[in-house]
């Protein structure tokens, strides 16, 4: 049975070669292979899982060795993988998700000449991915992790002629860079430490090193961390991601790829429980993260970097809840899957929506949509419900289980943290709400209204392609992309009430990351009271503010906080004073010291021996060659010399 | 006595070299055929040594040994170890293609009729080249290696100065007197060096009495030939000097992007993914064995300027406008991290350092080659005369892209293994410097995506919109060079194993162990 592991990775990797070497031939028949293979994937995970479940819950652990990738000296890496609960659930993520999200492609993409190529990367993206999930040493993790970095690059900038789309792709890019630095680093320390970097070893030694090394290792993963999962503060590139097309921001940049850092700090818990300021840095991060992400999905008008604010900040939750140690871990992957379904859905239905609206993505040339899109509506409308964590549906469970762990963390940090996360449930439910309001109801606000907003173009350029640009005929989106929508709404509203109750997920889990119930300060039921008191609190604010007056066509100017907002909090200003204005007069300099102080200095301090720089200068009259020769002949003529000397 | 095989192996290039360059004028295209012939035959017996070579047997395999000065004891001595064997197959594989990818470099411009091309000495020059090169490999005489190692400057000079890019920003006048430059700097800085180490050379006899690395590394280890500390590192310091120039190394750097800029795109090649590691291979053959104590000693200084040439060039790279010099900037921050991973001195640093030394001469000449093919469709090396290329090109544009990410060492693909063993094998026992060599990856990243970027993506400009894909030549080249890659990204062992033996004789040469993990970990 474990033989099967490396087919989950090898069907999307051969759909992505066949796609991206296979040329013109395949463009008619691209997205099919593709959509097969990503469900050929899915299958072998669903025997997969089967399998598991048969066993008993101590050995769910499989193995597989396919070849020693790197062995030199001490250092050994293999091409191997590890199967168990953490990883399974994963893979059903992914891949289930990602099938959904090909089948929804078909049609989104409908259009674009370039389909083939679409389906090639987003097949690279899951063999990347389930590689990430499926390694069982860091640094073949380190390969899913670039490869899915390499895919996420391709598909940000997916509409490559677009400026816009191909600088976000890049800088989504750098950013993720610096955090492999954190990986990169990480690993080194592994091997210092350890001499191994394979999951087993490794988390099996910890108790033998010193605590300084594991906060060391602890810190330099969660940088990593933040890179991949756009935490504060490497969480700059995620808004800009979302120029690539919709289905992308949908399965990379909402239900999978950003969940990564949250793996990794699950994966190395054993690591991370033993070095508790390392975990304080997580808990911080998680809970910066996930108000920054709040407040920014507040202000944004385009409805994906609404959605994009939103993400952050929900994995802002999840890293929050990893940080907690055995008291989160299981809530932190409850919640990535959960967020998985609901995100993934709110995604699709964004795109839906953009597919009926010449691509339009402004909020606020949208509403009272619920009447054109009935699909879109209901499937959105249960991922809102889900997401703000609305009684009965997923966001419910998993969120909730959360807010009570970071209480539970125990003293002052308890209380902070726990605040923390009761006051994002709350701008949750105003983003959200303003979202759906502003999306679904109200006047229509698209009628007579210019199809381009002049400050905030459509992520989408293929509106050229797709039709006319005269005013939009919202209509309901093809079943090819309902279809998706309706499965992941489904998702949205049940999974979190079948994973919750009875503590299924938690029994399934624990194996792996272990669990504690922590002692809280307050009851659960006071928590679950207060989250549904600052959920009303939320949604309210946004119903005066957005349902009971009309949204104006163009964005108020707004408060400072909300103009800061709209900037994603000015992190893009300060990074594009200090490092790439810095970096562009530090590299110019450097270009004029290479060229006239160390090619002068060097040139000269060989002039003074050897007049150099004079030769050099003449050479250049056209007697190059025969000063060239001479110069050899020189030499020449003094091994000649030595040897004489020698021999005399 | 058995067959020479080595000796063979450069002999056939240089026969080929005389034979291609008389080939009569008119007749250009059998001289182009002849040289691809001759230098996949010579790929072939590249393979044979590949193949002959036992990687756990002894050090020195395939040797051969004749007495040439006997004054002197200068003896013609070949032998080849897993580090020789590893760049010796490397410089063989890519002959052919910079051949291929050459293969109109040297027509006789239409327009300009008065200027003699001689495409027969283009090609002749190259396989000239490739020649001295392999035999520098494979020399296991000091004075012999130093005659190779100063001969192939010639050459490399004619390549460089006769035949330079035709993209090119000024008159034709200004474009040959910058070429002539271009060409005398990389003479002179490499003749300097030359000399320099001539003298350490003549030194080395001085003391030792005979040329033979094996005996002299021989008697320097049990103990019967020993030298005062400081004529060790004055002749150590003579040695590393020539190479550093080579290599190069920050400071003596700025010959190399002159030389790759005016160069072709395939000499530029020949320079920096051949030639070059002949400095780099020589570090870790002569500068380590026959002179352990001198390298320990010089060690801190070294590794600080390889740091300075990894961030210094990386940086340069970035404020690069030309594509060649880009790359050529880019390549100085490439040999920092190979300078860096030999004198780490631990294992994971030097096998990294040679597997590093195949893999960026795979991976440059991706680069470079697929960056000729752009410059020459548009006549310009500038890289503010494109943009737009995907739309009109992209399967020029996707090999860029790999060729780019090969070069920011993106795991799965071949250079990503080897910078990531230099870097833990520099972490090991200096943690401060690997970390901050770790920065490169991201400065790596920085240069080559804002390179894409630029070039490939946005709006297509007009000048490009008629731009032609890869024809079949130029996907001959540039396809294997990727497959292999990704390859030796996922699957490095034979070469590992052929290196990793090699490394071990070098550290003992040292007599340096790798580091102790602090805890023995669970297994």
């Amino acid at each position: 049975m474990q033989n099967l592991i490396a087919l989950l990775v090898a069907a999307p990797l051969l759909g992505a070669a066949v796609l991206l070497c296979g040329g013109r031939r395949l463009d008619r028949s691209g997205h099919l292979i593709g959509t097969l293979l990503a469900a050929v994937s899915f299958v072998i995970g669903v025997v997969l899982f089967s399998d598991l479940l048969g066993r008993g819950a101590d050995d769910r652990t499989l193995n597989q060795h396919l070849f020693s990738w790197v062995p030199v000296g001490g250092f050994r890496a293999d091409i191997a993988f590890q199967l168990d609960q953490l990883s399974m659930t994963f893979v059903l993520l992914i891949s289930g998700v990602g099938t959904l999200i090909h089948i929804y492609s078909i049609g989104y993409m409908e259009h674009d000449e370039r389909r083939r190529r679409f389906f090639g990367y987003l097949n690279l993206f899951l063999a990347a991915m389930l590689l990430l999930v499926l390694a069982d040493n860091y640094l073949l993790l380190y390969v899913g992790w670039e490869g899915v970095g390499l895919a996420s690059y391709l598909l940000i900038g997916f509409w490559q002629h677009k400026p816009s789309a191909a600088t976000a792709a890049k800088k989504a890019f750098l950013v993720n860079r610096v955090g492999d630095l954190g990986l990169s680093i990480a690993i080194m320390l592994m091997f210092t430490t350890f001499g191994t970097f394979a999951f087993g070893p490794v988390l099996h030694s910890v108790g033998d090193a010193g605590e300084g090394r594991l906060t060391a290792i602890g810190l330099m993963l969660l940088l990593a961390a933040c890179g991949k999962s756009a935490q504060v503060p490497l969480q700059s590139w995620l808004g800009d991601a979302m120029e690539g097309p919709t289905p992308v921001s949908a399965l990379i940049h909402a239900a999978t790829m950003v969940t990564a850092g949250v793996y990794l700090i699950t994966r190395s818990g054993a690591l991370f429980n033993a070095a508790p300021t390392a975990q304080l840095a997580v808990t911080v991060v998680g809970a910066v993260t996930l108000l920054f992400g709040a407040i920014v999905g507040c202000a944004k008008d385009d409805i994906k970097k609404a959605l994009a604010g939103s993400t952050m900040s929900q994995i802002g939750y999840m890293v929050l809840a990893a940080g907690l140690g055995p008291i989160g871990y299981v809530f932190a992957i409850m919640h990535l899957v959960t967020h998985g379904f609901f995100k993934a859905g709110l995604f699709l239905g964004a795109g839906s929506v953009m597919h009926g609206m010449n691509d339009e993505v402004d909020m606020r040339r949208y509403g009272g949509l619920r009447k054109h899109m009935p699909v879109t509506f209901v499937t959105f409308g249960l991922g809102y419900l889900a997401i703000i964590g609305f009684p009965g549906l997923s966001g419910f469970f998993s969120k909730d289980k959360i807010i009570e762990a970071a209480f539970a963390k125990g003293g002052t940090e308890g209380w902070v943290l726990g605040g923390a996360a009761l006051l994002g449930a709350a701008i949750t439910a105003y983003y959200m709400t303003r979202v759906m309001i502003m999306t679904f109801f109200g006047a229509e606000r698209w009628r007579n209204a210019a199809t381009t907003s002049p400050d905030e173009p459509s992520a989408e350029p293929a509106a050229e392609h797709r039709g006319e640009h005269a005013e939009p005929h919202p209509h309901e989106s093809p079943r090819s992309m309902t279809i998706p929508m309706i499965v992941l709404a489904f998702g949205s509203v049940f999974a979190g009430a079948f994973f919750g109750i009875g503590d299924r997920f938690l029994r399934w889990l624990e194996p792996v990351t272990g669990h504690q119930e922590g002692n809280s300060p307050v009851g659960a039921a006071t928590v679950t009271i207060a989250t549904m008191v600052l959920l009303v609190v939320g949604a309210g604010i946004a119903y005066l503010q957005y349902g009971r007056r009309p949204v104006p066509a163009v964005a108020p100017r707004g408060s400072l906080l909300t103009r800061a907002a709209r900037r994603d909090l000015l992190q893009d200003d300060f990074n594009h004073v200090v490092l790439v204005r810095g970096g562009e007069h530090l590299t110019r300099s450097l270009v004029y010291v290479d060229h006239t102080l160390v090619d002068g200095v060097v040139n000269g301090t060989a002039a003074s021996f050897g007049g150099l720089s004079g030769r050099l200068r003449r050479l250049q009259n056209g007697y190059a060659r025969s000063y060239a020769v001479s110069m050899f002949g020189g030499a020449a003529l003094i091994v000649a010399a030595t040897l004489l000397m020698r021999a005399v | 006595m058995s067959f020479p095989l080595l000796t063979a192996t450069a002999a056939l290039p240089a026969v080929g070299a005389v034979a291609t360059a008389a080939v009569p004028a008119a007749k250009r295209t059998a001289a182009k055929w002849l040289a691809l012939l001759v230098s996949l035959a010579t790929l072939v017996l590249a393979g044979l040594v590949l193949a002959r070579f036992e990687p756990g047997g002894d050090r020195y395999q395939l040797t051969e040994s004749h007495s040439w000065i006997k004054a002197f004891g200068v003896r013609y001595e070949l032998g080849v170890d897993g580090i020789a064997v590893a760049l010796l197959a490397l410089t063989a594989l890519l002959i052919p293609f910079v051949i291929l990818a050459g293969w109109h470099d040297a027509d006789p411009l239409e327009t300009n009729s008065s200027r003699w091309r001689p495409t027969q000495g283009f090609f002749a020059l190259i396989l000239a080249v490739e020649a001295m090169v392999i035999l520098s490999f494979e020399a296991t005489d000091v004075f012999l290696f130093y005659i190779l190692f100063e001969a192939m400057l010639i050459p490399m000079y004619f390549l460089i100065g006769g035949f330079g890019d035709r993209a090119h920003a000024g008159s034709d006048e200004k474009a040959a007197a910058q070429r002539s430059y271009a060409a005398v700097k990389f003479l002179l800085y490499n003749l300097v060096g030359g000399l320099i180490m001539l003298a350490a050379v003549i030194g080395l006899y001085v003391v030792a009495g005979n040329f033979s690395l094996q005996e002299i590394a021989q008697a320097r280890a049990d103990g019967s030939l020993s030298m005062a500390t400081g004529t060790e590192r004055w002749l150590f310091l003579g040695f590393f000097f020539a190479f550093a120039v080579k290599a190069p190394l920050w400071p003596l750097h700025t010959w190399l992007p002159n030389a790759m800029g005016e160069a072709t795109a395939p000499v530029a090649v020949l320079i920096t993914a051949v030639v070059d590691k002949v400095g780099t291979f020589a570090m870790l053959r002569f500068c380590l064995q026959l002179f352990p104590g001198a390298s320990r000693w010089a060690t801190p200084v070294i590794m600080v300027l390889a740091l300075i040439s990894i961030v210094y060039g990386a940086l340069l790279a970035v404020g690069q406008r030309d594509i060649k010099r880009l790359v050529a900037y880019a390549s100085i921050s490439h040999f920092g991290f190979i300078i860096l991973g030999i004198f780490a001195m631990t294992s994971q640093g030097q096998s990294g350092a040679t597997l590093y030394m195949v893999n960026h001469g795979i991976s440059t000449a991706a680069l470079m080659l697929v960056a000729g093919f752009l410059i020459s469709r548009r006549g310009s090396r500038l890289i503010a005369d494109y943009g737009g290329v995907q739309k009109v090109a992209p399967v020029l544009a996707g090999t860029f892209l790999v060729g780019g990410l090969a070069t920011l060492s993106l795991p799965g693909l071949a250079p990503f293994i080897s910078e990531f063993l230099v870097l833990v094998g520099t972490f090991t026992r200096y943690p401060v410097l690997g970390v901050i060599a770790t920065f490169g990856i991201v400065l790596a990243a920085l240069y080559t995506l804002v390179l894409y970027q630029r070039t490939m993506t946005g709006p297509v400009k007009a000048e490009v919109s008629a731009m032609p894909d890869l024809k079949v030549r130029e996907l001959v080249v540039v396809a294997p060079l990727i497959a292999l890659l990704i390859f030796l990204g996922v699957y490095p062992k034979p070469l590992t194993n052929i290196v990793n033996p090699a490394v071990q004789h070098t550290m003992s040469d040292v007599q340096k162990k790798d580091p102790k993990p602090a805890v023995e970990a669970a297994q």
